[in-house]
């Protein structure tokens, strides 16, 4: 490691820990949550990191369709696949705080349906991907899948809370669009919300530069043989 | 313009006759959607349901026959190899808008036949017609625009059958959730206003979804 290039990301596991530490001991309790409040501070983060990776997958499928470059699919490729992992992380972790709170794992909760139809296109989209044996049109199809599905999200996003009612609390989306969170509370929280993004797009630079390698290395191969 | 609407037209007529040759999809969509209907209503049995699961099961009927059917039309293309001369005897909009027409009709020719059936298996009625005629074919225009696109998407992939349902599901959801609220609604008998909000979600998605196809439909089909 190279301490000239590298500082950051020694800086940001050092700001990491820091969060989790204060999570734990320097935020205090929301009164009607007890001690699972400490949940937002890694299940929002999450969520929002989950949401971005969605939305940076589809700006790349679109700037492929208009480029046809390969890397712009990497691009969108690793995002989607980071952005699964992140969550099935929220999914997972927001059930097990339901859980304890509303006493049941799943009850289709609007925050709930919203993330599992987001797991569902991630899912579709990976299905797809395997399902194409061309290159080229592997990476077309799969663009052309992620702008249809993107633009599905945000009718979900209004159909479904008229739907079901939502018990999930609100601190960020409300219609007040005040976030209901105490000095500290908030202090930990959009450190957290920093921490995770620039760990996110850290994660996505080195899933691009093994994908990218690894296909230099296929070609190499063909042309050797 | 009209010039695009002649040539899908054009389309649409080649897929008519092909189709009327074999009777292919409408035969496989229909027998799908009887039997799904059988399955449901025997293993109901003497029971009366109420609207809060009649109108879910009409829509899931639907649903699936649309995933049984639908994708033939971009499907057949690939399999007896017509599509690249396709490719190069018409513009991409119209080829789009053409099989989209087809799958319309297509689904529009199931409801009249499935949908009576139905409300005679089910032994239960509409009490608001004006709520569930355009629900019906604002939700058919939906679904049909969704199997289309998605349909030109699987065409190339492998394992066509089950991809089809998994790729449109998610995007089908709006289209699910409303319309299913608004064909409770018109069996419960509520006033047309009560759908208004469902009947514009049906609306506006099925308008987005068929303009972000055309948009990028040229990307599926070229090679």
């Amino acid at each position: 490691m190279n301490l000239k290039n590298d500082w950051w990301k020694i800086l940001l596991g050092l700001f990491l820990t820091g969060v989790i530490v204060a999570a734990f001991l320097y935020a205090p309790r929301a009164k009607a949550l007890g001690e699972t409040t400490r949940i937002l501070f890694f299940h929002v983060p999450c969520a929002w990191v989950a949401t971005l990776a969605f939305l940076i997958s589809a700006t790349y499928s679109i700037l492929y369709l208009r480029k046809n470059e390969v890397r712009y699919d990497a691009w969108a490729y690793s995002s989607a696949h980071i952005g699964l992992i992140f969550t099935i992380l929220a999914t997972v972790s927001g059930a097990i705080w339901a859980k304890e709170i509303w006493n049941a794992y799943w009850n289709w909760d609007p925050r709930q349906t919203s993330i599992f139809i987001l797991l569902l296109i991630y899912a579709a989209y990976f299905a797809l991907r395997s399902a194409v044996e061309d290159e080229q049109s592997r990476a077309r199809l799969a663009a052309v899948y992620s702008i249809i599905a993107f633009v599905t999200v945000p009718f979900l996003m209004f159909i479904v809370p008229r739907i079901y009612e939502s018990l999930h609390p609100d601190p960020l989306i409300n219609a007040q669009g005040k976030i209901k969170m105490d000095v500290k509370m908030r202090q930990v929280f959009f450190a957290s919300l920093f921490g995770f993004t620039v760990m996110f797009l850290w994660m996505l630079r080195l899933k691009v530069q093994i994908l990218l390698m690894e296909r230099k290395l296929e070609s190499q191969i063909v042309t050797e043989r | 313009m009209w010039n695009l609407v002649d040539k899908s037209i054009v389309v649409f007529r080649k897929d008519f006759q092909l189709e009327f040759r074999t009777r292919y999809a409408l035969n496989a969509i229909a027998m799908f959607a009887l039997t799904t209907l059988a399955v449901i209503s025997f293993s109901i049995g003497p029971i009366q349901l109420d609207t809060n699961i009649l109108a879910p099961l009409l829509w899931v009927i639907l649903f699936f026959s649309a995933m049984s059917g639908l994708s033939h039309i971009f499907v057949r293309e690939e399999e007896q190899q017509t599509a690249d001369t396709l490719r190069l005897v018409l513009p991409p909009n119209a080829i789009w808008l053409g099989k989209w027409l087809f799958n319309v009709i297509l689904l529009f020719g199931l409801e009249i036949i499935i949908v009576p059936v139905y409300f005679a298996m089910m032994n239960t009625q509409v009490e608001n017609l004006s709520i569930f005629f355009p629900s019906l074919i604002l939700g058919s225009l939906g679904l049909a625009s969704v199997s289309t696109i998605i349909a030109a998407i699987i065409s190339i992939a492998s394992s066509r059958g089950a991809l089809f349902a998994v790729l449109a599901f998610p995007i089908a959801l709006p289209i699910l959730f409303s319309a299913i609220n608004s064909t409770r609604l018109s069996m419960e008998g509520a006033p047309f206003m009560d759908s208004w909000s469902d009947l514009q979600v049906l609306l506006s998605f099925t308008i987005i979804i068929i303009t972000t196809s055309l948009l990028v439909f040229e990307f599926v089909w070229k090679r």
